[in-house]
């Protein structure tokens, strides 16, 4: 039977992007239908995710699954014979869940704050944001990948945000320091899942500034 | 069922909801624990050592690997413990039960503590209304079923334990009435099948304590105006 997968999609969504690369890591085709979240949403978006009114939703043979990380362990659970992402030890689990998390809450909800808000008025995000990157390079240590040996979970969670990060530098006005981190991006970026769908930096700094206009900080 | 060998420990607070999830986890699995009380004004060292991240509890240790975040700990003791299960078997079921899970986390859990604990009285009636419109999805996902997970309770009912035994305290301490069989009949129901099935039942603290140590802070925060 074929499967009918579709995406509710944002190019720019980092969330998006997660879902994309892990669909591309099992090598499964979908429908790709980008919303223009900048004007309205559509019916589809609405009637899908009625809770958040957000993309990403896969839609899987009619049926809606929203939330970036649970619908990749979805992926990763339905499509179980190929490419793995969650290691099958429940303690090396619980750490790729409880890592993932922190890359929403303590990189994305901080450095959120800066890039929407009055830089001037974030020092502590700031320097919060750049502890926490620093965190993750150390969660990652010596390995290729946070996967280990293979590209997994954790990986996918936290590669989108690469490309946001000389944006969190520009319009933040702070240095990072994270060369491991940046070196380990790279090699993910040798991935064709990731370097397909990756943002390119400058729309994501074009994204940012236009939003900044826009909601009157700039 | 577990090795002898092994070693499980639970830090925690008696009072919280989030540890309370990992003992109804444990109980549900009949799982032996050591259970370590901790003091938030004065964090021990094998807290801040096992929690360096948030210095929050619960924690879980087993065989001194530590794991943070409860609805993570619920997971890892589902996929270690494998008998009566807490998460279904079918991939579209457990993504429901975890978007169920962490919508009770992202949309509840804050707006209804800020119902009742807020001073202003606008981003109060703000956090009410958030509050009320995110039973409501709740309500509507519930259905007619007895538990969120079925015929038998599962993660979903597990993360809603905040719904079921602690809103209604706070509320009552706060005067609201925002969890109430009137507004939610579904839930409510639930509620009581849920805090009065056996394996609950044992895991929930007793009530008066909880009661007291949260008026005291309603009436400390009123104090502060």
């Amino acid at each position: 039977m074929a499967d009918e997968v579709v995406l509710l999609d944002f190019d720019l969504s980092m969330f998006c992007i997660r879902v994309k690369i892990a669909l591309a890591e099992k090598g499964i085709k979908f429908e790709d239908k980008e919303e223009d979240l900048v004007n309205t949403k559509s019916a589809l978006l609405l009637q899908t995710n009625p809770v958040h009114k957000k993309v990403p939703v896969l839609i899987h043979n009619g049926k809606p699954i929203c939330e970036s990380l649970i619908i990749v362990e979805y992926i990763d659970e339905f499509w179980k014979d190929n490419a793995p992402l969650l290691p099958t030890d429940p303690y090396q689990r619980a750490q790729a869940r409880f890592w993932a998390d922190f890359v929403d809450n303590k990189v994305h909800e901080v450095a959120k704050k800066i890039w929407t808000g009055k830089v001037e008025e974030h020092e502590a995000e700031k320097k919060e944001l750049i502890e926490n990157l620093k965190q993750l390079e150390e969660v990652l240590g010596d390995k290729p990948y946070f996967g280990g040996d293979t590209f997994g979970f954790l990986d996918v969670a936290l590669i989108p945000f690469y490309k946001w990060f000389s944006t969190y530098e520009k319009v933040g006005k702070l240095k990072l320091d994270c060369p491991k981190l940046i070196d380990w991006a790279n090699r993910c970026l040798e991935r064709e899942s990731v370097s397909t769908f990756l943002s390119d930096e400058n729309d994501v700094y074009e994204f940012v500034l236009s939003h900044r206009k826009r909601i009157g900080v700039d | 069922m577990a090795a002898s060998q092994e070693e499980v420990t639970l830090l925690g607070v008696t009072g919280s909801a989030f540890v309370c999830r990992v003992q109804i986890a444990l109980k549900l699995k009949g799982v032996e624990y050591k259970y370590v009380e901790e003091n938030l004004g004065n964090k021990s060292d094998l807290l801040l050592k096992y929690n360096p991240v948030y210095k929050k509890v619960p924690v879980f240790v087993h065989n001194e690997k530590p794991i943070p975040e409860s609805l993570v700990i619920v997971e890892y003791i589902d996929e270690t413990w494998k008998h009566n299960p807490i998460l279904p078997s079918d991939p579209y079921q457990r993504a429901l039960a975890r978007f169920w899970s962490k919508f009770i986390d992202d949309r509840v859990v804050g707006a209804a503590w800020k119902a009742v604990y807020t001073v202003d009285e606008e981003e109060r009636e703000k956090n009410v209304e958030e509050s009320f419109e995110a039973l409501q999805f709740l309500e509507n996902e519930l259905k007619d079923k007895k538990f969120f997970g079925g015929e038998e309770f599962g993660l979903v009912d597990i993360a809603a334990v905040y719904i079921a035994f602690w809103i209604p305290i706070f509320q009552e301490i706060g005067g609201l009435e925002l969890f109430t069989s009137e507004n939610f009949p579904k839930l409510y129901k639930w509620s009581q099948e849920f805090v009065n099935h056996p394996v609950v039942k044992e895991s929930l603290p007793p009530r008066d304590p909880v009661f007291a140590f949260l008026k005291r802070r309603y009436e400390s925060l009123s104090a502060s105006k």
